[in-house]
């Protein structure tokens, strides 16, 4: 029995054995691998108390550093923190980084090979490391005003670019944080507020899973541009094109009807154009188009605007991947997936960019936030050029498309968006969320015949009404502002 | 059989140098926790050093009145390993909460439980009569946690805890021990059973196939727990105490074998029938893909988090205090032994697993030294579960092997542990008493002789049959010192 029991010893002593291996692997031998890791938040903290970059727009700071106190040098501190924190994320010693901060952390920090010779200089001169500062694309006037356009309480997110370039002038979304809360170097504070901040209602200070980067939402009826898109593209349709149009589309062997769209006049006829269809939001001929046209094509379609793809190297900020399905769906799941329910996720971010691909002429431009990098002593390090990321549909669609969407607007259902002598392109959407509440959409562009500014709106668990109001008369205050009507 | 000191020392004074030494570990490091939040030698430091050291120092004090030749380390090592916990703990707090004086609460508990468990039961063989006694209540201890009403529900994925007024506890943690008394108990008794049947293949002798009762039980305890707790780390802990306890028991290692093909067996099928063991696999094997990462149930956000913070603290760690062990999920519980690794560094860790070790390795000094088999298979079972626990979970936690969520013995948060823990110290202490204490072949006094029928509890007992019954009924009479099994 002794035996056996200084046996078991031994196991037990291999076991540790193994610990210590497994301790020392992690702690010394793989230390340097784990520390370079992109996961990696520590490494980023080591530089807490230098004096980082700002964060620019319009020309002021709404991010910098500002003097600390005696164990730490420098302090972050926000501006108009709460318009600002879904781009700026925070910069915190216990939190970690997130949003710009994290995005372009190696030039906030100065450690970025393009500051080589800073740094260099520092070193020499015996001046305190000083990082590069990011100057946004954002128009603050514009900005100031999308976020206002969302009433406090309501959940929803604004995007506001230019298509011909893709820089971005607008993106808020509600509700908002302060980010100077969670940046205080008083630890308590800090946790204090943190734990204050998660519970506000509908809130994620993650900005790669929510707001207008991050939030995965069922997109409804704007996703019908895609289907119309798919249809012209398959030289099956064209503009003439007759589509059915019942109340009701019955599925074989199930209870299920997919219903038209109750709130316009679908109800009107059994046969519609692609205008009618539009105008009035009608489901059937969209869910027709798809079951025709088979889930590959409008699977395709969705990708040429960006589902499931990268929105290319200029945005920076991490952001969450639209999705439409790929694992087989019956008539019954991709009639409701045509209609951007059941599966379909689109952030707003997506489709504000396909609706630029559209204004654009079919060319989708990379979305970009940075207008230029600049080095301590303010010389332009790198300044981004507008570049195309990808081609959505040919030119051709993307203009009758754009007729087609400016109709909706002059004609349809989204004539709150009108602006007095432009012609303004648009498309609204209501995806139901299965508890009587909505989430409510417009997308859209002006001038129609030289797009400027496109945007996207999206109010979120709001029930018919309200959604109308505050969608399509937002984009039109939206639309004077940055037309100056 | 190690020769037996002619002249057994109760070596108590060595123990008081330790424990003051092992306090000083604990408090010291309770205080370099505080000196960075300015309050390191506030009333409630002098107040909480107070209460651990009094609480050691009483258990001192009844180790001199009731077991005076204990081993004289078991002690010292147990009180340092929780005074370091509790200065990672209460440094892990953040404001608001207060983790710190409850774990401080729960260790005088249970140190008291432990006192009193070795204060009223004065010797561990009395255990053994209450071998079934242990299996009804492992049995009920397993079962609460599903009974609804008491059952705290599902928490983090396991159903482990019960509802006692507003506190939660783990019944688990307690089974470990009457699992192992009901073991110790059965298997003393019928281990010639089972050892002389049995069929010879090659070198290795298989048990009969009606032998296998207590294995097959065992494991369908283990495999309950893994089904209907979801609780993996208490699976593979129940079914490694058992497979020791049988292995000292017989001898044979054929007993090894067939218990580990069914443990891997019943965990392969596991994998592929519940996804909270697959995803267990999944996150240990896939940690650093975005996908597994991210993952809100089951992903290896914690476990990565953990690896950076001790690839973080590198050789000799970043000082108490100084780390971000909070950017770890579950830094005081489950995770508590990387937050070490970030502070202490790998110099830190290897001290903690080597308190460990020795903690192990004299719970089996304990059962090579005492005389009895059932105190022989308790002390090794209760040994060999607190190495496999400590494999188990800084296993998990360095990546050698999936994450469970198992309790780190004595450091992690969690009363549960505590108790549980401490009581197994109390049995190890008692055990290494009569270890190490002058030999003592007189039977257990009357009336407390575990084979004694109870049916005759008035009548005295008969001089002349007294003797002889002891003789030849009782397995604690020194049968290992003639034996040399």
């Amino acid at each position: 029995m002794n035996q056996a029991i200084r046996n078991s010893w031994i196991a037990a002593i291999a076991m540790f054995a193994l610990i210590f291996g497994a301790v020392s692997y992690v702690q010394v031998v793989g230390a340097d691998e784990l520390k370079a890791n992109a996961w990696n938040k520590r490494t980023l903290l080591q530089n807490y108390c230098n004096d980082r970059g700002a964060i620019i727009v319009g020309g002021k700071p709404v991010a910098q550093s500002v003097p600390g106190s005696d164990s730490c040098q420098y302090q972050r501190s926000y501006a108009q923190p709460e318009l600002y924190a879904g781009i700026t994320g925070y910069f915190s010693k216990n939190y970690g980084l997130t949003g710009m901060e994290l995005a372009m952390n190696e030039q906030l920090a100065g450690s970025s090979d393009q500051l080589f010779l800073d740094r260099v200089g520092q070193l020499f001169l015996g001046n305190q490391p000083k990082g590069a500062s990011v100057e946004l694309t954002l128009d603050p006037k514009i900005q100031k005003l999308a976020y206002d356009l969302i009433p406090d309480g309501q959940r929803g997110s604004i995007v506001v670019s230019n298509p011909k370039t893709g820089a971005i002038l607008a993106m808020v979304s509600k509700p908002s944080y302060d980010p100077n809360l969670i940046a205080t170097q008083d630890a308590d504070a800090e946790a204090a507020n943190i734990t204050k901040l998660n519970k506000i209602p509908g809130i994620n200070l993650n900005q790669s899973v929510s707001g207008p980067t991050g939030a995965l939402l069922a997109p409804g009826s704007v996703f019908k541009i895609v289907d119309t898109a798919a249809a012209l593209n398959s030289g099956k349709y064209n503009k003439d094109s007759v589509l059915p149009n019942p109340a009701e589309m019955p599925f074989p062997g199930i209870q299920y009807k997919l219903p038209n769209y109750a709130g316009g006049n679908c109800y009107t006829r059994d046969k519609a154009s692609f205008a009618f269809a539009l105008q009035q939001s009608c489901n059937t001929p969209f869910a027709s188009i798809a079951i025709d046209l088979g889930q590959k094509a409008i699977e395709e379609q969705a990708a040429k605007f960006g589902f499931g793809e990268t929105f290319g190297d200029q945005l920076k900020l991490e952001m969450a991947k639209s999705t439409f399905p790929s694992e087989p769906l019956d008539d019954a799941g991709l009639a409701q997936s045509a209609i951007g329910q059941r599966d379909v996720r689109a952030t707003p971010l997506q489709i504000n960019m396909m609706t630029s691909a559209i204004a654009n002429g079919g060319v989708q431009m990379k979305p970009n936030l940075i207008k230029a990098l600049r080095s301590p002593d303010l010389r332009i390090l790198n300044e981004p050029k507008p570049e195309a990321l990808r081609t959505s549909t040919s030119s051709e669609i993307a203009r009758q498309i754009t007729e087609w969407m400016t109709s909706v607007v002059s004609e349809g259902i989204a004539r709150g968006a009108a602006v007095p002598n432009v012609e303004v392109a648009g498309k609204t959407g209501t995806a139901e969320l299965g508890t009587g509440l909505n989430n409510s959409w417009f997308t859209g562009f002006a001038p129609a015949n030289d797009p400027q500014v496109a945007v996207t709106i999206v109010m979120q668990g709001v029930d018919i009404t309200t959604g109308a109001n505050l969608t399509s008369p937002n984009a039109k205050k939206i639309f004077e502002a940055v037309l100056n009507k | 059989m190690t020769p037996i000191d002619p002249t057994p020392k109760p070596r108590r004074n060595a123990e008081l140098v330790l424990l003051v030494l092992a306090l000083a570990v604990g408090i010291g490091a309770n205080a370099l926790v505080g000196v960075d939040r300015q309050k390191a030698f506030d009333t409630d430091f002098w107040f909480q050093s107070g209460l651990l050291t009094a609480a050691a120092l009483a258990f001192h004090l009844i180790l001199r009145l009731r077991a005076k030749y204990a081993d004289p380390v078991i002690l010292p090592l147990v009180v340092g390993l929780n005074g370091l916990g509790l200065a990672m703990i209460h440094r892990l707090d953040r404001v608001g909460e207060d983790t710190g004086n409850n774990q401080l609460r729960w260790t005088l508990v249970a140190m008291a439980v432990a006192i009193a468990v070795i204060w009223f039961l004065k010797d561990h063989r009395i255990l053994r009569r209450f071998t079934y006694i242990s299996l009804a209540v492992s049995a009920v201890l397993l079962i609460l946690p599903l009974v609804p009403g008491i059952s705290a529900g599902e928490v983090l994925g396991a159903s482990v805890w019960i509802k006692l007024g507003s506190m939660t506890f783990q019944p688990g943690e307690i089974a470990k021990i009457t699992l192992a008394i009901f073991f110790a108990g059965y298997l003393s008794s019928n281990r010639d059973l089972i050892l002389l049947a049995g069929r010879k293949i090659g070198p290795v002798q298989f048990p009969r196939f009606k032998d296998m009762g207590p294995m097959i039980t065992a494991w369908l305890v283990s495999i309950g727990v893994l089904i209907f707790q979801r609780d993996l780390g208490t699976s593979i802990l129940f079914f490694g105490l058992f497979l020791v306890m049988i292995y000292v028991a017989t001898s044979r290692i054929s007993w090894v074998i067939i218990g580990v093909v069914l443990m891997v067996g019943g965990g392969f099928v596991a994998s592929k029938v519940f996804s909270h063991v697959a995803l267990r696999i999944d996150g240990w094997l896939n940690a650093f893909t975005p996908e597994v990462y991210d993952r809100e149930f089951g992903g290896s956000r914690q476990i990565v988090e953990g690896l950076f913070g001790m690839a973080n603290g590198g050789l000799v760690g970043t000082g108490l205090g100084q780390g971000r062990p909070n950017l770890v999920p579950f830094a005081n519980s489950d995770m508590i032994v990387a937050s070490f690794g970030e502070e202490l560094g790998l110099i830190g860790v290897f001290a903690i697993v080597l308190m460990y070790l020795l903690l192990f390795t004299r719970g089996f000094r304990a059962a090579l030294g005492t005389r009895d088999a059932f105190g022989k298979l308790l002390a090794t079972g209760l040994s060999f579960a607190i190495a496999l626990q400590c494999f188990v979970v800084i296993g998990g936690v360095t990546r050698l092997i999936p994450l469970t969520g198992l309790t780190t013995p004595f450091l992690a948060a969690g009363g549960s542990s505590l108790l549980a823990n401490w009581i197994i110290v109390g049995l190890l202490l008692m055990i290494s008493h009569t270890a190490r204490g002058p030999v003592d072949t007189t039977p257990l006094p009357p009336g407390q002789e575990p084979d004694l029928k109870s049916d005759t509890p008035a009548m005295p007992p008969k001089p002349a049959t007294a003797p002889a019954r002891s003789a030849r009924t009782s397995p604690d009479a020194p049968t290992e010192a003639v034996k040399h099994l």
